[in-house]
Protein backbone atom coordinates (compact mmCIF):
# COMPACT_ATOMS: atom_id res chain seq x y z
CA UNK A 1 0.00 0.00 0.00
CA UNK A 2 1.31 3.44 -0.92
CA UNK A 3 0.28 6.73 0.70
CA UNK A 4 -1.82 7.33 -2.44
CA UNK A 5 -4.16 4.55 -1.28
CA UNK A 6 -4.99 6.38 1.95
CA UNK A 7 -8.25 8.26 2.36
CA UNK A 8 -8.27 12.03 2.29
CA UNK A 9 -8.84 12.16 6.07
CA UNK A 10 -5.97 9.74 6.72
CA UNK A 11 -3.65 11.67 4.43
CA UNK A 12 -4.42 15.00 6.02
CA UNK A 13 -3.86 13.52 9.47
CA UNK A 14 -0.55 11.98 8.42
CA UNK A 15 0.62 15.26 6.87
CA UNK A 16 -0.47 17.33 9.88
CA UNK A 17 1.18 14.90 12.31
CA UNK A 18 4.33 15.05 10.18
CA UNK A 19 4.27 11.26 9.77
CA UNK A 20 4.28 11.83 6.03
CA UNK A 21 5.75 14.70 4.05
CA UNK A 22 4.36 16.13 0.84
CA UNK A 23 7.69 15.25 -0.78
CA UNK A 24 7.20 11.60 0.19
CA UNK A 25 3.69 11.71 -1.20
CA UNK A 26 4.89 13.18 -4.49
CA UNK A 27 7.72 10.63 -4.54
CA UNK A 28 5.19 7.84 -4.18
CA UNK A 29 3.31 9.20 -7.17
CA UNK A 30 6.38 9.31 -9.45
CA UNK A 31 7.53 5.89 -8.19
CA UNK A 32 4.17 4.41 -9.09
CA UNK A 33 4.34 6.08 -12.50
CA UNK A 34 7.82 4.62 -13.06
CA UNK A 35 6.55 1.18 -12.10
CA UNK A 36 3.37 1.18 -14.18
CA UNK A 37 3.63 3.74 -16.97
CA UNK A 38 5.20 1.37 -19.47
CA UNK A 39 2.00 -0.66 -19.26
CA UNK A 40 -0.61 2.07 -18.80
CA UNK A 41 0.83 4.99 -20.84
CA UNK A 42 -1.41 7.59 -19.24
CA UNK A 43 0.92 10.59 -19.25
CA UNK A 44 1.97 12.84 -22.13
CA UNK A 45 4.10 15.21 -20.04
CA UNK A 46 5.51 14.96 -16.53
CA UNK A 47 6.05 17.99 -14.34
CA UNK A 48 8.56 16.37 -12.01
CA UNK A 49 10.97 19.18 -11.25
CA UNK A 50 8.29 21.79 -10.51
CA UNK A 51 6.20 19.28 -8.56
CA UNK A 52 9.10 18.35 -6.30
CA UNK A 53 9.95 21.99 -5.73
CA UNK A 54 6.32 22.73 -4.83
CA UNK A 55 6.36 19.76 -2.44
CA UNK A 56 9.48 21.09 -0.71
CA UNK A 57 7.85 24.47 -0.26
CA UNK A 58 4.69 22.92 1.16
CA UNK A 59 6.78 20.85 3.56
CA UNK A 60 8.51 24.06 4.62
CA UNK A 61 5.19 25.68 5.37
CA UNK A 62 4.01 22.60 7.26
CA UNK A 63 7.17 22.68 9.35
CA UNK A 64 6.30 26.25 10.30
CA UNK A 65 2.92 24.99 11.48
CA UNK A 66 0.82 26.41 8.66
CA UNK A 67 -2.76 25.13 8.35
CA UNK A 68 -3.48 22.91 5.38
CA UNK A 69 -5.99 23.40 2.59
CA UNK A 70 -8.30 20.43 2.12
CA UNK A 71 -6.44 19.25 -0.99
CA UNK A 72 -2.95 20.51 -0.10
CA UNK A 73 -0.10 18.33 -1.24
CA UNK A 74 -2.26 15.90 -3.18
CA UNK A 75 -0.62 14.61 -6.38
CA UNK A 76 -3.00 15.22 -9.26
CA UNK A 77 -3.03 14.73 -13.01
CA UNK A 78 -4.61 17.15 -15.45
CA UNK A 79 -6.11 16.30 -18.81
CA UNK A 80 -3.96 17.72 -21.56
CA UNK A 81 -6.65 20.05 -22.93
CA UNK A 82 -6.54 22.25 -19.82
CA UNK A 83 -3.88 24.92 -20.16
CA UNK A 84 -1.18 25.07 -17.52
CA UNK A 85 1.27 27.95 -17.52
CA UNK A 86 4.75 26.83 -18.52
CA UNK A 87 3.69 23.18 -18.78
CA UNK A 88 3.30 21.77 -22.27
CA UNK A 89 -0.33 21.35 -23.33
CA UNK A 90 -0.91 19.39 -26.51
CA UNK A 91 -4.55 18.22 -26.54
CA UNK A 92 -2.88 15.00 -27.71
CA UNK A 93 -2.55 16.66 -31.11
CA UNK A 94 0.50 17.07 -33.33
CA UNK A 95 -0.86 20.53 -33.97
CA UNK A 96 0.08 21.63 -30.46
CA UNK A 97 3.17 19.46 -30.10
CA UNK A 98 5.32 22.40 -29.00
CA UNK A 99 2.65 24.54 -27.31
CA UNK A 100 3.68 25.97 -23.97
CA UNK A 101 0.82 28.02 -22.48
CA UNK A 102 1.56 31.52 -21.25
CA UNK A 103 -1.32 31.45 -18.77
CA UNK A 104 -3.23 29.15 -16.43
CA UNK A 105 -6.80 28.09 -17.05
CA UNK A 106 -9.14 28.98 -14.18
CA UNK A 107 -9.18 25.41 -12.83
CA UNK A 108 -5.38 25.22 -13.05
CA UNK A 109 -5.19 28.45 -11.07
CA UNK A 110 -7.67 27.10 -8.51
CA UNK A 111 -5.73 23.87 -8.08
CA UNK A 112 -2.58 25.88 -7.46
CA UNK A 113 -4.41 28.05 -4.95
CA UNK A 114 -5.51 24.86 -3.16
CA UNK A 115 -1.85 23.71 -3.06
CA UNK A 116 -2.57 20.66 -5.21
CA UNK A 117 0.62 19.32 -6.82
CA UNK A 118 0.30 18.84 -10.58
CA UNK A 119 2.19 15.64 -11.42
CA UNK A 120 1.74 15.87 -15.18
CA UNK A 121 -0.59 16.08 -18.15
CA UNK A 122 -2.73 13.15 -19.13
CA UNK A 123 -3.37 11.49 -22.46
CA UNK A 124 -6.71 11.91 -24.22
CA UNK A 125 -8.35 11.59 -27.59
CA UNK A 126 -7.07 14.38 -29.84
CA UNK A 127 -8.97 17.58 -28.99
CA UNK A 128 -11.23 15.40 -26.79
CA UNK A 129 -12.77 13.78 -29.86
CA UNK A 130 -13.23 10.10 -29.21
CA UNK A 131 -14.43 7.46 -26.84
CA UNK A 132 -11.38 5.26 -26.44
CA UNK A 133 -8.09 7.22 -26.32
CA UNK A 134 -7.13 5.58 -29.60
CA UNK A 135 -7.35 8.97 -31.31
CA UNK A 136 -4.40 10.41 -29.40
CA UNK A 137 -1.62 11.46 -31.76
CA UNK A 138 0.95 10.11 -29.31
CA UNK A 139 -0.02 6.86 -27.61
CA UNK A 140 -2.91 4.59 -26.71
CA UNK A 141 -3.51 4.59 -22.97
CA UNK A 142 -4.46 1.15 -21.71
CA UNK A 143 -7.11 0.09 -19.27
CA UNK A 144 -5.38 -0.93 -16.00
CA UNK A 145 -7.95 -3.71 -15.55
CA UNK A 146 -7.03 -5.32 -18.86
CA UNK A 147 -4.15 -3.89 -20.87
CA UNK A 148 -5.67 -5.15 -24.12
CA UNK A 149 -8.69 -2.92 -23.59
CA UNK A 150 -9.31 0.80 -23.96
CA UNK A 151 -9.60 3.00 -20.87
CA UNK A 152 -12.48 4.86 -22.52
CA UNK A 153 -12.33 8.39 -23.78
CA UNK A 154 -11.69 11.12 -24.17
CA UNK A 155 -10.44 11.49 -20.55
CA UNK A 156 -9.00 7.96 -20.68
CA UNK A 157 -5.59 9.04 -19.40
CA UNK A 158 -7.24 10.81 -16.47
CA UNK A 159 -9.30 7.74 -15.51
CA UNK A 160 -6.53 5.19 -16.07
CA UNK A 161 -4.05 7.21 -14.03
CA UNK A 162 -6.36 7.26 -10.99
CA UNK A 163 -7.29 3.58 -11.41
CA UNK A 164 -3.60 2.65 -11.62
CA UNK A 165 -2.85 4.59 -8.42
CA UNK A 166 -0.42 6.94 -10.19
CA UNK A 167 -2.11 10.09 -8.89
CA UNK A 168 -4.53 10.79 -6.07
CA UNK A 169 -7.09 12.36 -8.38
CA UNK A 170 -7.29 13.89 -11.83
CA UNK A 171 -9.26 16.39 -13.84
CA UNK A 172 -11.01 15.44 -17.03
CA UNK A 173 -13.41 17.14 -19.38
CA UNK A 174 -16.78 15.84 -20.51
CA UNK A 175 -18.50 16.85 -23.74
CA UNK A 176 -20.66 13.81 -24.50
CA UNK A 177 -19.58 11.56 -21.64
CA UNK A 178 -15.81 11.91 -21.65
CA UNK A 179 -15.48 11.91 -17.86
CA UNK A 180 -18.20 9.40 -17.01
CA UNK A 181 -17.54 6.76 -19.68
CA UNK A 182 -13.80 6.32 -18.95
CA UNK A 183 -14.53 6.43 -15.20
CA UNK A 184 -16.99 3.61 -15.78
CA UNK A 185 -14.53 1.57 -17.86
CA UNK A 186 -11.72 2.06 -15.32
CA UNK A 187 -13.72 1.53 -12.12
CA UNK A 188 -13.33 5.01 -10.65
CA UNK A 189 -15.66 7.92 -9.83
CA UNK A 190 -16.23 10.57 -12.52
CA UNK A 191 -18.40 13.66 -12.11
CA UNK A 192 -19.68 15.89 -14.89
CA UNK A 193 -20.94 19.07 -13.23
CA UNK A 194 -23.89 21.15 -14.43
CA UNK A 195 -22.94 23.16 -17.52
CA UNK A 196 -21.65 26.50 -16.25
CA UNK A 197 -20.71 25.42 -12.72
CA UNK A 198 -17.00 25.05 -13.47
CA UNK A 199 -15.25 27.69 -15.57
CA UNK A 200 -14.16 26.67 -19.05
CA UNK A 201 -11.61 29.48 -19.26
CA UNK A 202 -8.39 27.78 -20.33
CA UNK A 203 -10.07 24.58 -21.48
CA UNK A 204 -9.26 24.18 -25.17
CA UNK A 205 -12.74 24.34 -26.66
CA UNK A 206 -14.23 21.36 -28.48
CA UNK A 207 -18.00 21.95 -28.31
CA UNK A 208 -18.49 25.06 -26.24
CA UNK A 209 -22.15 24.50 -25.38
CA UNK A 210 -21.37 21.07 -23.93
CA UNK A 211 -17.82 21.02 -22.52
CA UNK A 212 -17.46 20.83 -18.73
CA UNK A 213 -14.42 20.11 -16.56
CA UNK A 214 -14.85 17.70 -13.67
CA UNK A 215 -13.02 15.45 -11.18
CA UNK A 216 -12.05 11.80 -11.52
CA UNK A 217 -11.43 10.28 -8.09
CA UNK A 218 -11.34 6.99 -6.21
CA UNK A 219 -14.44 7.75 -4.18
CA UNK A 220 -17.36 10.15 -3.92
CA UNK A 221 -16.08 12.08 -0.93
CA UNK A 222 -12.94 13.07 -2.84
CA UNK A 223 -15.11 14.04 -5.78
CA UNK A 224 -17.08 16.44 -3.55
CA UNK A 225 -13.89 18.07 -2.26
CA UNK A 226 -12.31 18.48 -5.70
CA UNK A 227 -15.56 19.91 -7.09
CA UNK A 228 -15.62 22.36 -4.19
CA UNK A 229 -12.16 23.57 -5.15
CA UNK A 230 -12.91 24.13 -8.85
CA UNK A 231 -16.57 25.24 -8.92
CA UNK A 232 -17.81 28.81 -8.97
CA UNK A 233 -18.50 31.87 -11.06
CA UNK A 234 -15.73 33.18 -13.28
CA UNK A 235 -15.96 36.45 -15.12
CA UNK A 236 -13.46 35.14 -17.67
CA UNK A 237 -16.08 32.68 -18.97
CA UNK A 238 -19.25 34.28 -20.32
CA UNK A 239 -21.11 30.97 -19.93
CA UNK A 240 -20.12 30.67 -16.26
CA UNK A 241 -23.19 30.53 -14.01
CA UNK A 242 -23.42 33.02 -11.20
CA UNK A 243 -24.90 30.64 -8.65
CA UNK A 244 -24.28 29.89 -5.03
CA UNK A 245 -21.85 26.99 -4.51
CA UNK A 246 -23.02 24.90 -1.54
CA UNK A 247 -20.78 22.85 0.75
CA UNK A 248 -20.72 19.52 -1.08
CA UNK A 249 -18.96 17.54 1.66
CA UNK A 250 -21.72 18.48 4.13
CA UNK A 251 -24.25 16.98 1.73
CA UNK A 252 -22.70 13.52 2.20
CA UNK A 253 -25.01 12.40 5.00
CA UNK A 254 -25.41 8.78 3.94
CA UNK A 255 -29.17 9.28 4.11
CA UNK A 256 -31.31 8.61 1.04
CA UNK A 257 -34.58 7.87 2.84
CA UNK A 258 -37.46 9.09 0.72
CA UNK A 259 -35.23 9.85 -2.28
CA UNK A 260 -37.30 9.45 -5.44
CA UNK A 261 -35.42 7.71 -8.24
CA UNK A 262 -36.55 7.54 -11.86
CA UNK A 263 -35.12 4.78 -14.03
CA UNK A 264 -35.53 5.57 -17.74
CA UNK A 265 -36.49 2.34 -19.48
CA UNK A 266 -34.54 3.49 -22.53
CA UNK A 267 -31.34 3.36 -20.43
CA UNK A 268 -31.72 -0.31 -19.54
CA UNK A 269 -33.21 -1.53 -22.81
CA UNK A 270 -31.87 -2.81 -26.09
CA UNK A 271 -28.13 -2.65 -26.58
CA UNK A 272 -27.31 -2.74 -22.88
CA UNK A 273 -25.21 -5.76 -21.94
CA UNK A 274 -27.31 -8.06 -19.66
CA UNK A 275 -24.48 -8.20 -17.11
CA UNK A 276 -24.27 -4.40 -17.01
CA UNK A 277 -28.01 -4.25 -16.51
CA UNK A 278 -27.83 -6.82 -13.75
CA UNK A 279 -25.22 -4.79 -11.83
CA UNK A 280 -27.38 -1.68 -12.15
CA UNK A 281 -30.52 -3.51 -10.97
CA UNK A 282 -28.60 -4.74 -7.94
CA UNK A 283 -27.60 -1.14 -7.21
CA UNK A 284 -31.28 -0.23 -7.30
CA UNK A 285 -31.92 -2.84 -4.62
CA UNK A 286 -29.30 -1.16 -2.45
CA UNK A 287 -31.10 2.16 -2.78
CA UNK A 288 -34.40 0.47 -2.01
CA UNK A 289 -32.95 -1.09 1.11
CA UNK A 290 -31.64 2.32 2.18
CA UNK A 291 -35.13 3.78 1.99
CA UNK A 292 -35.28 5.30 -1.50
CA UNK A 293 -38.13 4.58 -3.88
CA UNK A 294 -37.88 4.01 -7.62
CA UNK A 295 -40.06 3.75 -10.68
CA UNK A 296 -39.43 2.98 -14.30
CA UNK A 297 -40.06 6.02 -16.48
CA UNK A 298 -39.72 6.92 -20.12
CA UNK A 299 -37.41 9.48 -21.71
CA UNK A 300 -38.93 9.25 -25.18
CA UNK A 301 -36.28 11.25 -27.07
CA UNK A 302 -33.25 9.27 -25.86
CA UNK A 303 -32.92 7.48 -29.17
CA UNK A 304 -32.34 10.79 -30.97
CA UNK A 305 -29.57 12.03 -28.69
CA UNK A 306 -26.55 10.55 -30.47
CA UNK A 307 -27.48 12.00 -33.86
CA UNK A 308 -28.28 15.35 -32.25
CA UNK A 309 -25.01 15.35 -30.37
CA UNK A 310 -22.76 14.53 -33.29
CA UNK A 311 -24.30 17.23 -35.47
CA UNK A 312 -24.07 19.89 -32.76
CA UNK A 313 -20.70 18.92 -31.30
CA UNK A 314 -19.11 18.63 -34.74
CA UNK A 315 -20.56 21.97 -35.81
CA UNK A 316 -19.17 23.70 -32.76
CA UNK A 317 -15.86 21.88 -33.20
CA UNK A 318 -15.53 23.00 -36.82
CA UNK A 319 -16.03 26.56 -35.66
CA UNK A 320 -13.74 26.33 -32.59
CA UNK A 321 -10.95 24.62 -34.49
CA UNK A 322 -10.90 27.35 -37.14
CA UNK A 323 -8.46 29.17 -34.85
CA UNK A 324 -5.82 26.54 -35.57
CA UNK A 325 -4.32 28.15 -38.65
CA UNK A 326 -0.58 27.83 -38.08
CA UNK A 327 -0.06 31.56 -37.54
CA UNK A 328 0.05 32.27 -33.81
CA UNK A 329 0.92 28.89 -32.29
CA UNK A 330 1.16 25.25 -33.20
CA UNK A 331 2.49 23.61 -36.34
CA UNK A 332 3.17 25.58 -39.47
CA UNK A 333 3.67 24.14 -42.92
CA UNK A 334 7.19 24.64 -44.27
CA UNK A 335 6.85 26.03 -47.79
CA UNK A 336 3.38 27.45 -48.35
CA UNK A 337 2.56 29.00 -51.74
CA UNK A 338 0.48 31.72 -50.10
CA UNK A 339 -1.50 32.50 -46.94
CA UNK A 340 -4.44 30.28 -47.86
CA UNK A 341 -2.08 27.43 -48.63
CA UNK A 342 -0.44 27.98 -45.23
CA UNK A 343 -3.80 27.42 -43.53
CA UNK A 344 -4.60 24.37 -45.65
CA UNK A 345 -1.23 22.70 -45.25
CA UNK A 346 -0.80 23.46 -41.55
CA UNK A 347 -4.25 22.13 -40.67
CA UNK A 348 -3.87 19.05 -42.83
CA UNK A 349 -0.54 18.19 -41.26
CA UNK A 350 -1.58 19.04 -37.71
CA UNK A 351 -4.96 17.33 -37.33
CA UNK A 352 -5.56 13.60 -37.05
CA UNK A 353 -8.26 11.60 -38.83
CA UNK A 354 -11.05 11.83 -36.24
CA UNK A 355 -10.59 15.59 -35.89
CA UNK A 356 -10.71 16.04 -39.67
CA UNK A 357 -13.80 13.83 -39.87
CA UNK A 358 -15.64 15.94 -37.28
CA UNK A 359 -14.54 19.22 -38.84
CA UNK A 360 -15.87 17.92 -42.14
CA UNK A 361 -19.19 16.82 -40.62
CA UNK A 362 -19.57 20.12 -38.75
CA UNK A 363 -18.64 22.27 -41.72
CA UNK A 364 -21.16 20.38 -43.82
CA UNK A 365 -23.92 20.71 -41.20
CA UNK A 366 -23.32 24.46 -40.99
CA UNK A 367 -22.86 25.08 -44.70
CA UNK A 368 -25.26 27.03 -46.84
CA UNK A 369 -28.31 24.96 -47.75
CA UNK A 370 -27.83 22.38 -45.00
CA UNK A 371 -27.91 24.54 -41.86
CA UNK A 372 -31.68 24.23 -41.39
CA UNK A 373 -31.80 20.53 -42.18
CA UNK A 374 -29.00 19.53 -39.83
CA UNK A 375 -27.79 22.14 -37.33
CA UNK A 376 -31.09 23.90 -36.64
CA UNK A 377 -33.02 20.63 -36.61
CA UNK A 378 -30.58 19.22 -34.06
CA UNK A 379 -30.92 22.30 -31.83
CA UNK A 380 -34.70 21.81 -31.88
CA UNK A 381 -34.43 18.14 -31.00
CA UNK A 382 -32.07 19.17 -28.23
CA UNK A 383 -34.93 21.18 -26.76
CA UNK A 384 -37.12 18.05 -26.79
CA UNK A 385 -34.37 16.04 -25.07
CA UNK A 386 -33.97 18.72 -22.43
CA UNK A 387 -37.75 18.69 -21.89
CA UNK A 388 -37.61 14.95 -21.14
CA UNK A 389 -35.29 15.82 -18.25
CA UNK A 390 -37.35 18.81 -17.06
CA UNK A 391 -40.45 16.61 -16.93
CA UNK A 392 -38.70 13.73 -15.19
CA UNK A 393 -37.30 16.05 -12.53
CA UNK A 394 -40.80 17.28 -11.69
CA UNK A 395 -41.37 13.85 -10.14
CA UNK A 396 -37.95 12.46 -9.29
CA UNK A 397 -34.91 13.69 -7.35
CA UNK A 398 -32.43 11.74 -9.43
CA UNK A 399 -32.40 9.52 -12.50
CA UNK A 400 -30.42 6.30 -12.55
CA UNK A 401 -29.02 3.99 -15.21
CA UNK A 402 -25.78 2.48 -16.47
CA UNK A 403 -23.03 4.88 -17.53
CA UNK A 404 -22.21 2.91 -20.67
CA UNK A 405 -24.04 0.04 -22.39
CA UNK A 406 -21.03 -2.29 -22.12
CA UNK A 407 -17.75 -2.66 -20.27
CA UNK A 408 -14.46 -1.56 -21.87
CA UNK A 409 -13.98 -2.91 -25.38
CA UNK A 410 -10.77 -4.18 -26.95
CA UNK A 411 -8.22 -1.82 -28.47
CA UNK A 412 -8.74 -1.65 -32.23
CA UNK A 413 -12.19 -3.27 -32.10
CA UNK A 414 -14.19 -0.22 -33.19
CA UNK A 415 -11.60 2.16 -34.58
CA UNK A 416 -12.73 1.85 -38.21
CA UNK A 417 -16.42 2.24 -37.47
CA UNK A 418 -17.05 5.78 -36.17
CA UNK A 419 -20.79 5.22 -35.84
CA UNK A 420 -20.32 2.14 -33.62
CA UNK A 421 -17.86 4.12 -31.51
CA UNK A 422 -20.31 7.03 -31.21
CA UNK A 423 -23.03 4.68 -29.91
CA UNK A 424 -20.95 3.84 -26.82
CA UNK A 425 -21.91 7.28 -25.54
CA UNK A 426 -25.65 6.76 -25.94
CA UNK A 427 -26.31 6.86 -22.17
CA UNK A 428 -24.12 9.84 -21.34
CA UNK A 429 -24.93 12.11 -24.29
CA UNK A 430 -28.54 13.02 -23.35
CA UNK A 431 -27.27 14.37 -20.01
CA UNK A 432 -24.69 16.53 -21.77
CA UNK A 433 -27.27 17.93 -24.19
CA UNK A 434 -29.52 18.86 -21.26
CA UNK A 435 -26.60 20.38 -19.34
CA UNK A 436 -27.48 18.58 -16.09
CA UNK A 437 -24.99 17.02 -13.65
CA UNK A 438 -24.22 13.30 -13.48
CA UNK A 439 -21.79 11.02 -11.74
CA UNK A 440 -20.46 7.57 -12.59
CA UNK A 441 -19.64 5.31 -9.64
CA UNK A 442 -18.42 1.70 -9.74
CA UNK A 443 -21.27 -0.77 -9.12
CA UNK A 444 -19.62 -4.12 -9.71
CA UNK A 445 -17.73 -6.18 -12.25
CA UNK A 446 -18.90 -8.00 -15.36
CA UNK A 447 -16.44 -10.67 -16.53
CA UNK A 448 -13.77 -9.01 -14.40
CA UNK A 449 -14.29 -5.53 -15.86
CA UNK A 450 -15.79 -2.54 -14.00
CA UNK A 451 -19.39 -1.45 -14.52
CA UNK A 452 -20.38 2.16 -13.89
CA UNK A 453 -23.64 3.33 -12.33
CA UNK A 454 -24.80 6.74 -13.55
CA UNK A 455 -26.75 9.05 -11.25
CA UNK A 456 -28.20 12.14 -12.90
CA UNK A 457 -29.41 15.25 -11.05
CA UNK A 458 -31.30 18.49 -11.50
CA UNK A 459 -29.33 21.51 -12.74
CA UNK A 460 -26.93 22.70 -9.99
CA UNK A 461 -28.10 19.94 -7.66
CA UNK A 462 -24.68 18.26 -7.49
CA UNK A 463 -25.29 17.96 -3.72
CA UNK A 464 -28.09 15.39 -4.21
CA UNK A 465 -26.15 13.50 -6.87
CA UNK A 466 -23.13 13.27 -4.56
CA UNK A 467 -25.27 12.38 -1.54
CA UNK A 468 -26.96 9.50 -3.38
CA UNK A 469 -23.66 8.25 -4.86
CA UNK A 470 -21.97 8.46 -1.47
CA UNK A 471 -24.78 6.57 0.31
CA UNK A 472 -24.48 3.80 -2.28
CA UNK A 473 -20.72 3.71 -1.88
CA UNK A 474 -20.93 3.53 1.91
CA UNK A 475 -23.15 0.49 1.63
CA UNK A 476 -21.03 -1.37 -0.92
CA UNK A 477 -17.40 -2.30 -1.55
CA UNK A 478 -17.23 -1.88 -5.34
CA UNK A 479 -15.19 1.33 -5.24
CA UNK A 480 -12.49 -0.41 -3.19
CA UNK A 481 -11.69 -2.90 -5.95
CA UNK A 482 -8.37 -2.17 -7.67
CA UNK A 483 -6.85 -3.63 -10.80
CA UNK A 484 -3.82 -5.90 -10.45
CA UNK A 485 -0.92 -4.23 -12.19
CA UNK B 1 -29.60 12.98 -49.10
CA UNK B 2 -26.31 11.47 -50.06
CA UNK B 3 -23.02 13.21 -50.66
CA UNK B 4 -20.37 12.44 -53.24
CA UNK B 5 -16.64 13.03 -53.56
CA UNK B 6 -17.28 16.47 -55.06
CA UNK B 7 -19.28 17.52 -52.01
CA UNK B 8 -16.48 16.30 -49.76
CA UNK B 9 -13.97 18.31 -51.82
CA UNK B 10 -16.15 21.40 -51.51
CA UNK B 11 -16.54 21.01 -47.74
CA UNK B 12 -12.80 20.38 -47.35
CA UNK B 13 -12.15 23.68 -49.12
CA UNK B 14 -14.54 25.47 -46.77
CA UNK B 15 -12.85 23.79 -43.80
CA UNK B 16 -9.36 24.72 -45.08
CA UNK B 17 -8.25 21.10 -45.28
CA UNK B 18 -6.33 19.25 -47.97
CA UNK B 19 -7.47 15.65 -48.19
CA UNK B 20 -5.68 12.77 -49.86
CA UNK B 21 -7.62 10.68 -52.39
CA UNK B 22 -7.85 7.94 -49.82
CA UNK B 23 -9.24 10.35 -47.20
CA UNK B 24 -11.76 11.73 -49.67
CA UNK B 25 -13.08 8.27 -50.38
CA UNK B 26 -13.21 7.21 -46.76
CA UNK B 27 -14.86 10.43 -45.59
CA UNK B 28 -17.46 10.24 -48.34
CA UNK B 29 -18.42 6.79 -47.15
CA UNK B 30 -18.32 7.60 -43.43
CA UNK B 31 -20.04 10.98 -43.65
CA UNK B 32 -22.81 9.36 -45.68
CA UNK B 33 -23.28 6.74 -42.98
CA UNK B 34 -23.34 9.38 -40.22
CA UNK B 35 -25.69 11.71 -42.13
CA UNK B 36 -27.98 8.80 -42.96
CA UNK B 37 -28.10 7.99 -39.26
CA UNK B 38 -28.82 11.67 -38.51
CA UNK B 39 -31.84 11.56 -40.78
CA UNK B 40 -33.73 9.80 -38.02
CA UNK B 41 -34.19 13.29 -36.53
CA UNK B 42 -36.69 13.86 -39.33
CA UNK B 43 -39.02 11.37 -37.63
CA UNK B 44 -39.74 14.14 -35.13
CA UNK B 45 -42.01 17.05 -35.89
CA UNK B 46 -40.26 20.13 -34.57
CA UNK B 47 -42.35 22.82 -36.27
CA UNK B 48 -43.41 24.39 -32.98
CA UNK B 49 -40.22 23.68 -31.07
CA UNK B 50 -37.81 26.45 -30.24
CA UNK B 51 -34.15 25.69 -30.92
CA UNK B 52 -31.92 25.46 -27.86
CA UNK B 53 -29.48 28.34 -27.88
CA UNK B 54 -28.28 27.90 -24.32
CA UNK B 55 -29.10 25.32 -21.65
CA UNK B 56 -28.97 27.94 -18.89
CA UNK B 57 -31.17 31.02 -18.68
CA UNK B 58 -28.15 33.26 -19.30
CA UNK B 59 -28.27 36.03 -21.86
CA UNK B 60 -26.38 39.14 -22.82
CA UNK B 61 -23.40 38.74 -20.54
CA UNK B 62 -21.81 42.19 -20.53
CA UNK B 63 -18.89 43.78 -18.79
CA UNK B 64 -17.58 47.28 -18.48
CA UNK B 65 -15.36 48.27 -21.38
CA UNK B 66 -12.40 49.14 -19.23
CA UNK B 67 -8.85 49.73 -20.38
CA UNK B 68 -6.60 47.06 -18.93
CA UNK B 69 -2.98 46.23 -19.48
CA UNK B 70 -2.44 43.76 -22.31
CA UNK B 71 0.02 40.89 -22.30
CA UNK B 72 3.64 41.83 -23.00
CA UNK B 73 4.54 41.31 -26.68
CA UNK B 74 7.25 38.76 -25.93
CA UNK B 75 4.75 36.53 -24.13
CA UNK B 76 2.19 36.87 -26.91
CA UNK B 77 4.91 35.83 -29.35
CA UNK B 78 6.20 33.00 -27.17
CA UNK B 79 4.54 30.27 -29.24
CA UNK B 80 4.70 31.95 -32.65
CA UNK B 81 6.00 29.62 -35.39
CA UNK B 82 7.54 32.64 -37.12
CA UNK B 83 7.81 36.21 -35.92
CA UNK B 84 9.54 39.42 -36.84
CA UNK B 85 9.68 42.69 -34.90
CA UNK B 86 6.97 41.59 -32.49
CA UNK B 87 4.59 40.54 -35.24
CA UNK B 88 3.35 37.19 -36.54
CA UNK B 89 4.95 36.57 -39.91
CA UNK B 90 2.90 35.09 -42.75
CA UNK B 91 3.36 34.85 -46.54
CA UNK B 92 2.63 38.07 -48.42
CA UNK B 93 -1.08 38.72 -48.85
CA UNK B 94 -0.62 41.47 -51.47
CA UNK B 95 1.80 41.46 -54.39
Amino acid sequence: MTPLDMTLAELRQALTDRKLSVSELVDASYQRITATEEQVQAFLTLNEEAAREQARQLDGRLAEGAALNMLAGLPAGVKDNIVTEGLRTTCASRFLDNYNPIYDGTVSRKLKAADVVTIGKLNMDEFAMGGSNENSAYQVTRNPWDLERVPGGSSGGSAASVAAGQVYFSLGSDTGGSIRQPASYCGVVGLKPTYGLVSRFGLVAFASSLDQIGPITKNVEDSAHVLQAIAGYDKMDSTSANVNVPNYAEALTGDVKGLRIGVPKEYIGQGVDPKVKEAVMQALQVFERLGATWEEISMPHTDYAVATYYLLASSEASSNLARFDGVRYGVRADNPDNLLDLYHQSRSQGFGTEVKRRIMLGTYALSSGYYDAYYLKAQKVRTLIKRDFDQAFERYDILLGPTAPTTAFRIGEQINDPLAMYLNDILTIPVSLAGVPAISVPCGLADGLPVGLQLIGKPFDEATVLRAAHAFEQDTEHHKLRPQL
Amino acid sequence: MSIGIQDVEHVAKLARLNLSDDEKERFTEQLNAILKYAEKLNELNTDDVQATTHVLPIKNVMREDEVRPSLPIERVMANAPEEEDGQFKVPAVLD
